[in-house]
């Protein structure tokens, strides 16, 4: 089944034309890869899927489930089930972690018309969901990502995301700046999550992470198109040759 | 001389028949007053504590002292707290004591009316009352001083420990006439005694009227008084007040402020931290809309060592208000390992509204840790994106984020039923004002 159809998507963002002309087809089930040197359009990518007001979108069509997801706001799109695990998660002073995924776990529920999570219900589910990813009841109870290491504002993302239960998510080098043990816990949490319904759209500019969530298509982005699309296997071959030969093909 | 010429004679007739009577220094206070608000008339922008607030305004309004009214019982719904078991109550400046109730209070503690207290507890009110608010330039406090008549009067004897919360409502009401009055509150907490003091000024909605309040806190040697004040008047009043406090050895005192209401506002706290090992949080929230001015100014002053300050001051503004905040943190020469601390923080809703702030340090002891910061701005936009891409609305995002800000301030009250009651009342307010943003974005 079609999960997202991205046809000569064009985006640009304070004036510079970033993406011009990006296609991607994927399927419910299947976990792909976007890989790419600085500055070819991954991040930009993914921030234009989630509907980040700064990138605009100049053409091309985005369907999500064959729906229109550009005609959707960000919020529209994220109870829809498109989530983002942000490049770099924002800290909420003031909000508590626990107390901002109720609320973000409730808006989802009342736009699908189901009763909102009791105490009771969303302690039990924020602690099936903590385990996997060793968050403790500190980190849930600290404001959302205030003062949180970079390994935990990662973990965190991944945490989001296991609660929120998205058919669609975007991961924005979530690999970026972790060692290599938190790197395996924010693996272990998407695997834990692959299902035949769930779809992976996985940003990142290093093989590293694919070798522990591997991918069932990995593509490469240089000056804002798809230059290059294989198996698992192209991110290996990436890591060992680089990026210019890309470039000079 | 010109400038003597340019003096308005403001309040001139309701000075000539300002209160008299009470014991004879009270008599010479009163005209010493009066005599120092004719000499000073009105404050105007050009002098630099009123640079940004033009209470001509004010002046404009023949005031007139307030009478007794109708209906004060019912003028106490509505706002917050208003039903504390323990409740001192001023209309008009005048204490009412069918209205008040103080009873079962523990030993060593009193709390009642001012001019009761100026025949029952002569010698103590004598003993502190006028000796913080100076009024030597300051003539809003030399105004207050001419018409003192009554207020609230709060004694703790050495030791004496009130674990149940006093609540001092101050309403001012017209019925249709302008009317001022001059709430006069006096605190003084014995040695190693404790209270709370909450402190509201409410007045019925679309009256237009003027509160000139003065209060002043003393807080004997390792006692502790957490103050809090509740401004919520009339959106068509004008309210000036001063809070003066000052702390002895090892004594803490915290004020919490929240400014709600009035079309024009000017609040002062002075704390004054003459005794070591002092301990004072100066902390306040305000909230401004339409064309309402809110101004703050913040005065603490360490005069010996080993003292601490805390201070947050947080404004949110909407329509085309105004604030002003001025934080001045004064650290005497001897007033050595002083740890003082502001914060000052504005959200702007609207891009009508505008904020002035300064700080202002001024240090003369060389080993001390004195830090300030301010900001002001909009909402985050990408904090706002963050909430929504977790699935939540602009407004809601919007919300929490707003929420969050004033939280902070509001998770200071340690009076439960005081911060449920300011919150439903500061959200409410707030959600008008939001709607308003909301429909002019449309």
């Amino acid at each position: 089944m079609s999960m997202l159809d991205v046809k000569n998507l064009q985006v640009t963002a304070e004036g510079k034309d970033i993406l011009k002309g990006l296609d991607l087809h994927v399927n419910a089930g299947e976990v792909h890869a976007i890989m790419g040197p600085n500055g070819s359009g991954k991040s930009t990518l993914a921030r234009a899927l989630s509907g980040h007001p700064l990138y605009q979108v100049t053409g091309g069509e985005v369907l999500f489930e064959g729906r229109d997801l550009l005609a959707m706001d960000p919020d529209e799109r994220a109870r829809e089930g498109v989530f983002m695990a942000f490049q770099y998660p924002v800290e909420i002073a003031g909000v508590n972690n626990a107390n901002f995924l109720k609320a973000a776990l409730n808006a989802k529920r009342k736009h699908f018309g189901q009763p909102e999570l009791d105490a009771m219900e969303f302690i039990t589910l924020v602690r099936e969901k903590s385990k996997l990813l060793e968050i403790d009841d500190t980190m849930l109870k600290r404001a959302v990502n205030e003062g949180f290491s970079g390994g935990e504002k990662k973990r965190n993302e991944i945490f989001h995301m296991a609660l929120l239960e998205p058919k669609l998510a975007i991961l924005d080098e979530t690999d970026s700046g972790l060692d290599i043990d938190a790197l395996k816990l924010v693996a272990n949490g998407v695997n834990a999550m692959r299902s035949p319904q769930r779809a992976f759209l996985v940003v990142t500019h290093y093989q590293r992470l694919l070798t522990y969530i591997v991918p069932d298509f990995v593509h490469v982005l240089s000056g804002g198109r798809i230059v290059k699309s294989g198996g698992k296997e192209l991110a290996l071959e990436l890591e060992a040759k680089g990026y210019s030969w890309i470039d000079a093909a | 001389m010109s400038q003597v010429a340019e003096k308005p004679t403001v309040f001139a007739a309701a000075l000539e028949h300002r209160p008299q009577g009470g014991p004879r220094w009270l008599d010479d206070l009163r005209s010493r007053g009066a005599a120092k608000f004719a000499a000073l008339g009105i404050p105007t922008v050009r002098d630099e504590d009123w640079r940004f607030t033009n209470v001509s305004p004010l002046a404009a309004i023949d005031f007139a002292p307030a009478g007794p009214i109708s209906g004060a019982a019912e003028r106490l719904h509505g706002f917050a707290y208003t039903d504390a078991p323990l409740r001192l109550v001023i209309v008009n400046g005048r204490f009412d004591t069918t209205l008040s109730r103080a009873k079962g209070l523990p030993a060593g503690v009193v709390a009642g009316s001012l001019a009761v207290a100026l025949k029952d507890h002569a010698d103590v009110v004598q003993r502190y009352f006028g000796q913080l608010a100076d009024f030597t330039n300051r003539s809003f406090d030399a105004l207050n001083t001419a018409f003192v008549q009554d207020g609230a009067f709060i004694h703790l004897a050495e030791g004496a420990v009130l674990e149940r919360p006093i609540h001092v409502i101050y309403v001012t009401g017209a019925d249709g006439s302008k009317v001022m009055a001059h709430p006069r509150t006096l605190i003084v907490a014995g040695a190693n005694a404790q209270a709370t003091v909450i402190e509201s000024y409410i007045g019925a909605s679309g009256e237009t009227y003027f509160t000139n309040a003065v209060s002043e806190v003393f807080v004997g040697e390792n006692a502790a008084v957490d103050h809090y004040k509740v401004q919520r008047e009339s959106l068509d009043a004008y309210h000036v007040a001063s809070l003066h406090a000052h702390t002895s050895r090892s004594a803490r005192f915290s004020s919490h402020s929240f400014a709600l209401g009035g079309k024009l506002v000017r609040n002062d706290a002075l704390a004054i931290l003459d005794g070591e090992g002092g301990d004072c949080t100066l902390n306040g929230l305000y909230l401004a809309d339409r064309d309402r001015l809110i101004d703050n100014h913040t005065t603490i002053d360490h005069a010996k060592p080993h003292c601490g300050s805390h201070e947050v001051y947080k404004g949110i503004l909407g329509g085309a208000s105004r604030a002003i905040f001025n934080g001045k943190i004064i650290v005497r020469q001897d007033a050595q390992k002083t740890d003082a601390k502001q914060t000052n923080r504005a959200l702007l809703l609207t891009d009508g509204a505008t904020i002035n702030t300064k700080p202002q340090l001024e240090i003369f002891a060389d080993d001390v840790k004195c830090t300030h910061g301010a900001a002001i701005g909009q909402l985050d936009d990408e904090a706002i994106f963050y909430l929504r891409a977790r699935g939540m609305t602009y407004a809601e995002a919007r919300d929490m984020l707003i929420h969050a800000f004033a939280g902070q301030v509001l998770d200071g009250v340690r009076v439960e039923p005081l911060r449920e009651a300011l919150e439903g009342e500061l959200f409410e307010q707030l959600a008008k004002d939001l709607a308003e943003v909301d429909a002019a974005r449309k």
